[in-house]
């Protein structure tokens, strides 16, 4: 019978299939950082259990680092925070006690999990990989199954090197056509949200696939994968093609010559049959996709740039009114006004959706000559990973930020959750390439917009959004 | 994890569609490397009027009265109703933990997020999903009956507000269920099948080498 990507996925790494639907399945990589590992740690301790496979995880620290260079410097003391330190402190003492490998704070490969596991190859095509963090998603990119799980799963993946599932169900996005100059992974990923809503994926693995998506690089489809969450979905998945394949060639946990050509044969097998049967099917124009900005506090508020900010009484539904009613006084927005017109206090470049060179390239191709607008406070890129951050020094693209007026930031979560020191203030407007625009996501009373690089980059430019296919124009 | 047979108790009504993890719990609260103590700061964003740290007093914090779970009425609430979608965003296993930790033993609304519904299994904390029209007739029996309390039987998987003479049935893995109802530990139960991953493993090492270092 034909199968789709996910069938297969699931179909490998069943250990034992239960009488009441449930399976026992098998997880290749668990990546931990520090923020839903503790409780999970010291669960195994409580039980007296030890971790099953310990090659199978990778652990480093993320949400809690300083980006700041200079604190960054000074290690563990330079976490200002003492319950941020301490909770990076409790993820080294319980990796050192366990014996779980990965990267300190101070390792020049430490960043954001999402960004690491796939630099590193340990994230692989055809693994199921997990992580306590719904993100997680974002590793579905090189058709891994990878999902994001709580606090009692990561301490289940630990000691059993499985977890209970249910399977899910099949759905395919399939985006067709050539996306405009200017119009980026994750201005389609954000009309995808917009279109489908933010539960539109629940309960469901969803498979992007169209000549829109294969036309992608890595990055740009971990990008797409990465806020499959926002659409409800737990796993985002895209086929083996030739660019998955290269873009593990040369990692360092990656098969070696050995197994290469093993590898590449079962790998080049992880894409859907002809044929197979999808619960349900969402076909989006990729072509007539603009540049997106959120204005609410949903990722599925989100509209073109050139559009107006939406009026409440305009909609039917009552739920929906309440909502938009309660976002525009949120994020101190008023009905009709133009999305152009938001004025910008802060700019963020970074987080796992869009904190890999990529991202970087294309933000400070935007930026080159240019300066940050006088009335926006901060701006600031912080890479996804010592690698990309060394990688764009090497390419003198840090130069070209910290000319303009950027802050050149350590790699780490920063400011997409704002547990450390990142953070926005009460009522502050935020040009973000992070993935959630939650009330009070950036900080207490923050207003956050999600954005490309691309556009975010413009934005600090010109003090609000601007269409980024202008500037692009203009050139 | 303790077990969940059968609880009665009032019921908040949180009117409100999409309920995200950052809501449920804001992020300054995950810092703690604990399980409990997440209660004081359920909401922590709705429920106060300035922002919270943690560690904080909140006994002297001003409360937003305007926050149902601020309403005297619901004081002692332990079932919370809410719109589609709660618990999306974040994998936060916090969320329930808050919930719990406020007092909460159960949550209904027409529609969970995947990672949200799933965590709150793990911590003998139940959601119900029940569709959208008994959904709205509970939020109306709250509304119209101060003090009023629902009944949930898990065994028999039902709501049920007797004093208006309404009972819905809800659905619910077995597994789940019979994990909730017998209190089980979950890794215990897979390490029972310790043979058969070590089995599996052997299988995939010949098949997938690269995957072993």
């Amino acid at each position: 019978m034909a199968k789709t990507l996910y069938d297969k996925l699931w179909d490998s790494h069943v250990v034992e299939q239960r009488e009441d639907g449930t399976a026992l399945i098998y997880i290749d990589r668990h990546l931990i950082h520090e923020v839903t590992s503790p409780q999970a740690f010291e669960g195994l301790r409580l039980a007296g259990r030890k971790p099953w496979r310990l090659d199978a995880n990778l652990s480093m620290p993320d949400h809690n680092v300083s980006t700041d260079t200079a604190e960054r410097a000074q290690g563990m003391d330079g976490i200002v925070d003492p319950t941020s330190r301490l909770q990076v402190k409790t993820l080294d003492d319980n990796v050192r006690a366990f014996n779980i490998p990965g990267y300190a704070m101070d390792d020049p490969r430490q960043g954001i999990v999402h960004v690491v596991g796939p630099e590193q190859g340990a994230t692989l095509p055809g693994m199921t990989v997990v992580c306590g963090d719904s993100h997680t998603s974002t590793h579905g990119a090189f058709a891994a199954l990878a999902h994001g799980i709580g606090t009692s799963e990561v301490e289940h993946a630990l000691a059993t090197q499985c977890l209970v599932q249910k399977k899910m169900k099949n759905m395919l996005v399939r985006v067709e056509g050539e996306l405009g100059p200017g119009v980026t992974a994750k201005d389609l990923v954000l009309a995808v949200i917009g279109e489908i809503g933010t539960a539109g994926g629940t309960g469901c693995a969803i498979e992007f696939a169209g000549s829109s998506i294969t036309s992608l690089s890595m990055e740009g489809r971990m990008t797409v994968c990465n806020m499959a969450i926002e659409a409800g979905a737990r796993s985002g998945l895209i086929a083996v093609d030739e660019k998955t394949i290269e873009y593990f060639k040369g990692r360092p946990m990656a098969p070696g010559e050995e197994h290469w050509q093993q590898a590449v044969t079962a790998w080049r097998e992880l894409v859907s049959d002809d044929g197979a049967h999808f619960d349900r099917v969402v076909e989006i124009d990729g072509s007539a996709i603009k540049p997106q900005v959120s204005w609410g506090n949903s990722p599925e508020m989100v509209l073109p740039v050139d559009a107006l900010v939406p009026d409440p009484a305009l909609e039917q539904d009552e739920t929906r009114r309440e909502a938009i009613e309660r976002a525009l006084e949120y994020m101190g927005l008023t009905a009709g006004q133009a999305i152009t017109d938001i004025q910008l206090d802060r700019v963020f470049i970074g987080s796992c959706t869009n904190s890999r060179i990529e991202d970087i390239r294309a933000a400070a191709n935007v930026v080159r000559g240019n300066k940050v607008a006088p009335t926006v406070k901060q701006a600031m890129v912080v890479a996804g990973s010592g690698l990309v951050k060394a990688q764009a020094e090497q390419e003198g693209l840090d130069q070209v930020f910290t000319a303009a007026g950027f802050e050149w930031r350590e790699p780490g979560c920063s400011m997409c959750l704002a547990m450390n020191a990142d953070k926005l203030g009460e009522g502050e407007h935020c040009a973000s390439t992070s993935n959630r625009n939650f009330e009070g996501r950036q900080g207490f009373g923050g207003r956050t917009h999600l954005v490309s690089p691309e556009m975010a980059a413009a934005a600090a430019i010109h003090g609000h959004f601007v269409n980024v296919q202008d500037v692009i124009q203009e050139r | 994890m303790q077990k969940f047979i059968q609880h009665t108790g009032i019921a908040v009504p949180l009117d409100r569609a999409n309920v995200d993890t950052d809501l449920i719990i804001p992020k300054q609260f995950l810092k703690s490397i604990k399980r409990s103590g997440f209660g004081v700061n359920l909401f922590d964003s709705l429920r106060y009027l300035d922002e919270g740290y943690i560690g904080q007093d909140c006994s002297k914090r001003k409360l937003n009265t305007e926050f149902v779970l601020n309403q005297p009425r619901y004081q002692g609430a332990s079932i919370l109703l809410a719109r589609q979608n709660f618990g999306c965003g974040s994998s936060r296993e916090h969320a329930p933990w808050a919930l719990l930790d406020y007092g909460f033993r159960a949550v209904i609304a027409p529609s969970f997020a995947d990672i949200f519904y799933n965590n709150s299994f793990k911590n003998g904390f139940l959601p119900i999903v029940l569709d959208s029209a008994e959904v709205d007739a509970l939020f109306e029996f709250v509304h119209n009956n101060e003090g009023a309390q629902l009944n949930i039987d898990l065994q028999e998987q039902t709501v049920a507000a007797e004093r208006a003479g309404l009972s819905y049935r809800f659905d619910i893995d077995d597994f789940r269920k019979s994990c909730l109802l017998n209190g089980l530990d979950e890794i215990g139960l897979s390490l029972q099948s310790a043979d058969a991953i070590r089995r599996f493993e052997e299988k995939q090492r010949a098949a997938s080498p690269w995957l072993y270092r």
